[in-house]
């Protein structure tokens, strides 16, 4: 392999290989040397960016299945050298802090191997230049989200979380798939710098605009865009550093990933640019409602996270350059601060015993490294100069007001979600770690230094990065915005940018923030009262859908798994005699073959038909037997005079076998002897039977009535002594011709020997137990 | 000929159906071996009939005279006697083992004599949406 | 089992006979009707009337290996016979092989012969080990 291909696997590879240690090890030292691997992930992707010339982005393209038409192969440009930075960085500080939060706990060990496969599979999905390869790694995702939020598996509601959150992405999933594979079919390419480049036949292609809203229907399920935010905040029954990691600085960003990925393709067209803008401020807007009526401390931050999302998907779908820049600098901004308020908030449950941010205040004392993280954290958040956070809010304002003509309505709204976002950031730094004290369960003390580490490195960076913002921007941003727009772009990021209309905006919405924090204790109250946001959420829609199809499965399987033999059976017969019927009756009736009269032969077909009705009918068992013997005498004698000699002797044999073991068995079976159909059953088992049998019947005539094609026979017929040095052609076939096929017959008998007697010796022990 | 072999074919797999629709199992099993029979008549039939000549290259020829019969069908109903009586065999034990095990050869009694010792419905392993249901109801 | 006098004393026939008549099916079955299906069958149905008239227990000393023995030693045949296609390494598994000693008698030797000794051993294993289990599990 090359160097980028070494360069490229290798993340992946050390994910890998610290998820089968971790699982050796067990416990904290697991989650330590998964650390250990994130952080070294990360270093390989800094010396990777590093290492790379002319700024071309490294490329690999080991793999690939030219069968099936996919490219395959991995790439590391701006965009994804972002996210990979931060899945591995965020990922080293919160294993580092999973080892010690859920120190002692015995599925911990499972939760680090989880969260580092979770990391191998966000990589892949991040670097994937080949969008089978991107659907792979992304369904991965949201696999080992489903366990990770199931973590709790003796929970009912973290099963419902769980599985809530997997049928809603991986429903998402499908359509993304099936947009995929549409948008590579026009393309040409499953390659994604390849689609990139096809942007004319990709938009030119008739199907265009479908590929495109499944595409975004399934990065919008992924991204917890409305309506399908509610997954989001369920999903915070992960345990904390699950939701710092998953849902709110990685998983949750892949949606937002691939529509900036794309969005070079589409950003020009108005369907796009609606769509992205419609759903990204409507999602905002509920993410900041919904944070303003909760007051665990968890799902706050989930909807603010639902918030930010919207935020990114509104500024990927408003199409100019700062729009781009904007969204690469909220992204990594929020992934930052988010993170570390997540691991905060764990922390406050972890020393305080609740996450009720009413029951908890005045904590600075008790907790100041605790305190100190929270509130650089908060303060980028609420986007405070000198944090990153400022740096990020002015240029999304800038951008929100650059927008075309609904820039008024994208701006006020976004003013007011800002707004919501200062006063929430407030709750968690103010609230929480300033004002009066109040009493917690447990006696509240700075944790260890391995959980402090993630929030306070995490928020320090969001200041560091706020005080030279150019530097992150020439490092970082640039060649992510440039990956977004398909063309290069310098992101002019500056701390002041002086008296401007934004700088006002910016001091309007810490106002209106602080005053909504004033009044927090007692507005959300009334906003939790409002009880139609319950009830007609589309949570409440995704219950009843999953319900119908519970109760519809349920009614299939009564219907279809009634558990009656005799019901199957008849089922099977009559499909098996009606369809057939079905066809002929479509192609025009039955030809009649060209039939000499009939000859001496004929005896045998009487002996057979007769012997069918007489066992059809038999009294007995013993009668019965006798006349399934003349069935195989007669049929038989139909194979000899039919020019059959070999199959002639075999089922002679067979059938003498045949009735000396039915003979023997069935007739010492104390069996009720006749029939015990009732006259009723009878008479309907009756027509399906002659409704089969005529079915068949015409089925055979209307085959013997159609031309034949001897070619195969004669082939035999030709080659049988030739290749096969043997005169019975029969037997050629058997054993040379087709000899794998006799192979795996007398396989199958001998199978079929071992099944029988494995049966019989266990009959001395009872098939169930407890019988 | 030919028709007349359709319509024994017809008939056979009329008595097995009919057998097969049966309430108690030795008789299902008879079906199930009468409705093998009528399979590999029909393939026969489909392989086409009528003449008596068994495929044999004659000695001293090279390739089978004109006349004699398709042995492809034969070569595959050969075999599907011979596998037909081993899963009959298979069958039959499996008969034997259900009325040692039910002390019935009724497939609807065996149905009954399965029930009572049968998962409560409570402890059934359900979709947690559904086990969630439950438990809020 | 309570066997009749004739059965009895026509035993060692009833075994024998079946016998020879089923290797003759077996050899010349390439040739004529016969082979290793119709072979085995002949072959148990004699060793299942042999059962019948002298018990199972002399019919499986007869056999000196137990049915599911004669079953994978069949398979094995079968299974090895198209190992030997490989000593041509542009054949397929299961191409035959054939050598034409030089003597009078015209007996292709082949491959083939050798997979229809392993139908006919499989036949054998399973169809005795079928009924007897079966029949014997009545009879005790």
């Amino acid at each position: 392999m090359a160097f980028p291909d070494i360069a490229l696997v290798l993340p992946l590879a050390i994910g890998l290989v610290a998820a089968a240690l971790a699982a050796r090890l067990g416990g904290h030292r697991a989650a330590i040397a998964g650390s250990v691997a994130a952080g070294l992930a990360f270093l390989a992707y800094v010396l990777v960016s590093a290492g790379a010339e002319g700024g071309a982005a490294p490329a690999s393209a080991f793999w690939s299945v030219p069968s099936l038409g996919i490219a395959g192969g991995l790439r590391l440009d701006g965009l994804s050298l972002l996210l990979a930075l931060l899945i591995t960085g965020i990922g080293a500080l919160v294993l580092l802090y999973a080892g010690r939060y859920l120190q002692g706990d015995p599925r911990l060990t499972r939760l680090v191997v989880l969260l580092l496969l979770f990391m191998v599979a966000m990589l892949g999905a991040v670097t994937a230049d080949d969008v089978i390869t991107l659907f792979v790694f992304w369904e991965l995702t949201s696999i080992a989200s489903f366990f990770l939020v199931g973590y709790d598996h003796e929970k009912a509601g973290a099963r419902k979380a769980a599985l809530q959150a997997l049928l809603v992405t991986g429903g998402g999933g499908l359509a993304l798939l099936a947009g995929l594979i549409l948008v590579a079919m026009a393309a040409g390419t499953t390659s994604l710098s390849g689609i990139i480049a096809a942007r004319e036949a990709v938009l030119a292609h008739p199907a265009a605009m479908p590929a495109m809203l499944l595409v975004v229907l399934g990065c919008f399920t992924k991204s917890a865009q409305f309506p399908f935010h509610f997954w989001l905040p369920n999903a915070m029954a992960a345990p904390t550093p699950v939701s710092a990691y998953l849902h709110s600085a990685t998983m949750v960003k892949l949606g937002v990933y691939l529509l900036a990925r794309l969005s070079p393709v589409y950003q020009s067209e108005a369907l796009w640019q609606d769509l992205l803008t419609g759903a990204g401020l409507l999602t905002a807007a509920t993410g900041a409602l919904l944070a303003l009526r909760e007051n665990d401390l968890k799902r706050v931050l989930a909807y603010t996270t639902v918030t930010a999302l919207g935020t990114l998907v509104l500024l990927i779908g408003i199409a100019p350059d700062l729009s781009a820049t904007a969204a690469v600098t909220f992204l990594l901004v929020h992934a930052l601060y988010k993170a570390a308020l997540f691991l905060v908030a764990g922390i406050l449950d972890h020393e305080t015993g609740t996450r009720d941010a009413a029951a908890l205040g005045g904590l600075r004392h008790a907790m100041p490294w605790t305190a100190a993280a929270a509130v650089l954290a908060a303060l980028s958040m609420a986007g405070l100069p000198p944090f990153v956070g400022f740096v990020a809010k002015e240029i999304v304002y800038e951008a929100k007001l650059a927008t075309g003509g609904a820039a008024g309505v994208v701006a006020g709204i976004g003013f007011l979600v800002n707004a919501a976002m200062v006063a929430v950031a407030g709750l968690l730094s103010w609230r929480i770690f300033f004002g009066p004290r109040r009493p917690t369960p447990r006696a509240p003390h700075d944790p260890p230094k391995s959980m402090l580490a993630g929030p306070v490195l995490l928020a320090s960076l969001g200041l560091l990065a706020g005080a030279a913002p150019g530097l992150v921007g020439a490092w970082l941003l640039d060649d992510a915005a440039t990956a977004i727009l398909g063309r290069p772009v310098e992101v002019p990021l500056k701390l002041w940018h002086g008296f401007t209309p934004v700088l006002a905006m910016s001091a309007a919405t810490i106002a209106l923030g602080l005053l909504i924090l004033l009044g927090w204790e007692r507005l959300m109250p009334r906003l939790r009262g409002v009880a139609a946001m319950d009830r007609f959420g589309p949570s409440r829609g995704y219950d009843r859908a999953l319900a119908r199809v519970i109760d519809f499965a349920e009614g299939t399987t009564r219907a279809v798994q009634h558990g009656s033999l005799r019901g199957y059976m008849r089922t099977l017969l009559l499909v098996a005699a009606l369809a057939p019927l079905a066809v002929l009756l479509a192609r025009g009736g039955v030809d009649l073959p060209e039939s000499g009269g009939l000859d001496p032969r004929a005896f045998a077909f009487g002996l057979v038909a007769l012997g069918a009705v007489a066992t059809a009918l038999a009294r007995s068992t013993f009668a019965a037997v006798m006349a399934v013997g003349l069935v195989g005498f007669g049929t038989a004698l139909v194979f000899l005079t039919h020019g059959a000699p070999d199959v002639a002797l075999t089922q002679f044999t067979v059938e003498v076998l045949l009735v000396v073991i039915l003979a023997t068995v069935l007739i010492r079976l104390p069996v009720k002897a006749r029939d015990i159909r009732t006259p009723r059953q009878r008479a309907g088992d009756a027509a399906v039977a002659v409704a089969l049998g005529g079915s068949v019947a015409m089925l055979l005539l209307a085959v013997l009535a159609s031309p034949f094609d001897p070619r195969l026979g004669e082939w035999f017929g030709e080659n049988s002594v030739p290749a096969g040095h043997g005169r019975n052609v029969v037997n050629v076939i058997l054993v040379d011709f087709r000899a794998l096929d006799t192979l795996g017959e007398i396989a199958v008998l001998a199978i079929a020997a071992f099944a029988v007697i494995a049966l019989l010796r266990g009959a001395a022990r009872p098939l169930r137990p407890g019988n | 000929m030919e028709t007349a072999l359709a319509l024994t074919i017809g008939v056979l797999v009329a008595a097995a159906a009919y057998l097969l629709l049966a309430r108690d199992l030795p008789r299902a099993l008879l079906g199930f071996v009468l409705l093998g029979t009528g399979a590999n008549l029909a393939i026969l039939a489909a392989g086409r009939v009528g003449t008596m000549a068994p495929p044999l290259v004659a000695s001293g020829a090279e390739a089978l005279a004109a006349g004699a019969a398709n042995p492809l069908p034969q070569a595959l109903v050969l075999t599907a006697i011979v596998i037909g009586f081993g899963l009959a065999a298979f069958a039959l034990v499996l008969v034997m083992r259900a009325h040692a095990e039910f002390g019935t050869a009724c497939a609807e009694d065996m149905d009954e004599a399965e029930r009572p010792d049968e998962v409560p419905a409570t402890a059934r392993p359900a979709l947690a949406p559904a086990a969630a249901r439950k438990e809020a109801a | 089992m309570d066997a009749s006098l004739i059965l009895r004393v026509s035993a060692p026939l009833l075994l024998w006979v079946p016998m020879a008549v089923s290797v003759y099916l077996l050899i010349r079955g390439h040739n004529a009707p016969g082979g290793g299906f119709v072979g085995g069958l002949v072959a148990s149905a004699g060793l299942v009337f042999y059962a019948i008239s002298r018990g199972q227990e002399a019919a499986l000393r007869a056999m000196r290996l137990p049915p599911a023995s004669w079953c994978g030693i069949g398979l094995l045949t079968a299974l090895g016979s198209g190992l030997l296609a490989w000593l041509d390494p542009s054949a397929g598994y299961l191409t035959h092989r054939w050598w034409f000693p030089d003597i009078s008698v015209t007996l292709p030797l082949g491959t083939a012969l050798v997979f229809d000794i392993g139908v006919y051993l499989t036949v054998i294993g399973t169809i005795t080990a079928m009924v007897f289990a079966l029949v014997g599990e009545e009879t005790g």
